[in-house]
């Protein structure tokens, strides 16, 4: 028997059965570790462990130059890397005062809301998966590469883009953009009804997601959720309508709420936002169009960045929540201290309260719920 | 409303120092008064500071030795050595960052933890969004929290034998190895 320096786990006590969800398992996101204490098969307790793909990104942050970051920016949360690049080059700029050109913002908002169709595609795709269901799994993920097409011919990388320079965009979008996006806009439509078809009102579905752990909002906000997780509760926040950043005050767009916090509302509230993002980018492509072709993508950084003395914090609304980077500068090129905010981070400490007194099933129900992504919670 | 004229206000005599900086504000709070003024600011009617955003620790050994070293150009061997010896401000830092949920504003509150006692008040009686973020502080720093209900380590493994994020622990680490113990 591995001796195991103690857990916060209770020694088994004759009725309950210690289960070790390991960190290498096909329904763990990623490397993710739970230690359930069963009374047969309701939960009593369970603990998560994380730390399984810690790779000290925030010292790698201190020995990097601010442009030398980016790509490790991808790497956080790899099923939607543009967002978290938007974000910390969004920091950055706030650190230093630069004011980026309305085309770049365009283009930053029609890749990051791809990005979050993409999440949000994995997730309800996933989720299915861990279910049972895997013809949704098919459907949305054939749209998933059409998105990856996108990305591949704008800048390089399917997965881990390294989109966007502090100040700008590194290149325009694509001149086949046009077409491409009227090839995938009618296809992820119907993937995304057929979906809907297949699975809101399928009886089976509904038994097994909704009332599976519902979550109160005062204890949401107590933990210190955000995002859908959040909207779920019933907490109408969305850093999108409340601090908007971008250009997002001047498009029209819903903020789906639920009611009861629980696994069902998680995955419809996800449903909604991805039709919610093709609208944005709708509108987002068509100021796009009015813009004249040689308009400024970037602002005048200088080449060596340099930001003055001090400290700040950027949040914005990445596809999991909010996602925030908090800058410390001495006046060098390197960083002195970077903290992010990772929104899976909060969520999945809640983790016991969440699945307690639910059965092992309705746990990784939740765990798949949650869109917990093991390279932005250890970072 | 001025988040700074109405921090103040409400914190009164607990501010140390308060500083608004491209639209950020923070106040420095006293490390042993760290629950009163965050109780203080969460309460508030105007402010409502009552979502726990983030909470992590910093290290300013290296901005100290820096600052020390920048002197020594143009100055003589007694002040460089004098420079040395005077007493620097504490190593650590806790921010806290607090977002208000109706008026959307938010504060950074920080505090200045020393090296050789470093123990705050745990602010999970507050908020249990601070739960994990400090057993992380506690990980990566070593600064202890009075009154966590598990503080443990949370990213590196439970023996690890160092603090990662301390300035004076090198990038490439120091090999350290994890040995499992079969019985």
């Amino acid at each position: 028997m591995v001796q195991e320096s103690a857990l916060h786990v209770e020694q088994p006590t004759g009725d309950f059965v210690t289960l070790n969800i390991g960190p290498s398992h096909p329904a763990m996101h990623g490397t993710l570790r739970v230690i359930v204490q069963t009374d047969g098969e309701t939960v009593v307790k369970a603990e998560p462990e994380i730390g399984y793909l810690h790779r000290g990104v925030e010292k790698l942050g201190e020995n990097l130059t601010y442009h030398q970051f980016i790509p490790i920016t991808d790497r956080m949360n790899y099923c939607s890397a543009i967002a978290s690049n938007v974000a910390y080059e969004m920091a950055v700029e706030k650190l230093m005062g630069i004011e980026v050109p309305e085309k770049a913002q365009l283009v930053r908002t029609i890749m990051a809301e791809l990005a979050r169709i993409a999440d949000h595609i994995v997730l309800v795709g996933i989720l299915g998966v861990d279910l049972g269901a895997f013809t949704p799994f098919f459907y949305l993920f054939i749209q998933r590469e059409e998105i990856y097409d996108i990305f591949e011919w704008h800048h390089g990388a399917r997965l881990t883009n390294t989109f966007g320079r502090i100040g700008g965009v590194e290149a325009d979008l694509n001149e086949d953009f046009e077409q491409r996006w009227r090839h995938l806009l009618p296809n992820l439509k119907k993937a995304i009804d057929e979906t809907d078809k297949l699975l809101t009102h399928n009886r089976i579905w509904m038994d097994r997601t909704i009332g599976v752990s519902a979550f109160s909002a005062e204890d949401a906000l107590n933990y210190g959720f955000t995002g859908p997780c959040l909207r779920a509760c019933g907490v109408k926040r969305d850093l999108r309508k409340d601090e908007p950043y971008m250009m997002y005050d001047r498009f029209d767009f819903e903020v789906p709420v639920g009611k009861h916090g629980d696994v069902f509302d998680r995955y419809m509230i996800r449903m909604v936002e991805m039709e919610q993002s093709i609208k944005i980018i709708e509108q987002a492509y068509k100021l796009y169009k009015e813009m004249p072709p040689d308009a400024p993508l970037k602002a005048k950084v200088p080449k060596v960045i340099k930001p003055p003395e001090g400290e700040i914090y950027r949040a914005t609304e990445s596809p999991n929540g909010e996602l925030g980077f908090w800058i410390r500068s001495d006046g060098s090129d390197k960083p002195y201290r970077i903290k992010i905010r990772p929104p899976c981070y909060m969520i999945y400490q809640a983790f016991h309260d969440l699945v307690q007194g639910e059965m092992v099933a309705d746990l990784i129900a939740c765990v798949s719920s949650l869109n917990i992504i093991a390279g932005e919670l250890d970072r | 409303m001025d988040l700074k004229k109405r921090v103040e206000e409400c914190l009164g005599s607990l501010v140390v120092a308060v500083n608004q900086w491209q639209g950020d504000v923070s106040v420095e709070v006293p490390r042993k008064k760290v629950l009163d003024a965050l109780a203080l600011l969460k309460n508030d009617s105007e402010l409502q500071l009552d979502f726990l955003s983030d909470l992590f620790g910093v290290d300013n050994l290296a901005y100290y030795q820096k600052k020390a070293k920048s002197k020594k150009k143009g100055e003589d061997e007694a002040a460089q050595a004098a420079a040395e010896e005077a007493p620097r401000p504490p190593r650590f830092e806790v921010i806290y960052l607090l977002l208000s949920l109706r008026s959307n504003e938010r504060l950074q509150v920080k505090i200045r933890v020393p090296e050789d006692d470093p123990e705050v008040d745990s602010a999970v009686s507050l908020w249990k969004a601070a739960t994990w973020p400090e057993r992380e502080a506690y990980d990566m720093y070593g600064i202890r929290f009075k009154g966590h209900p598990n503080l443990k380590r949370l990213l590196m493994w439970d023996e690890f034998p160092a603090h990662p994020l301390r300035k004076d622990y090198p990038l490439e680490g120091q090999g350290e190895e994890r040995h499992l113990v079969y019985d």
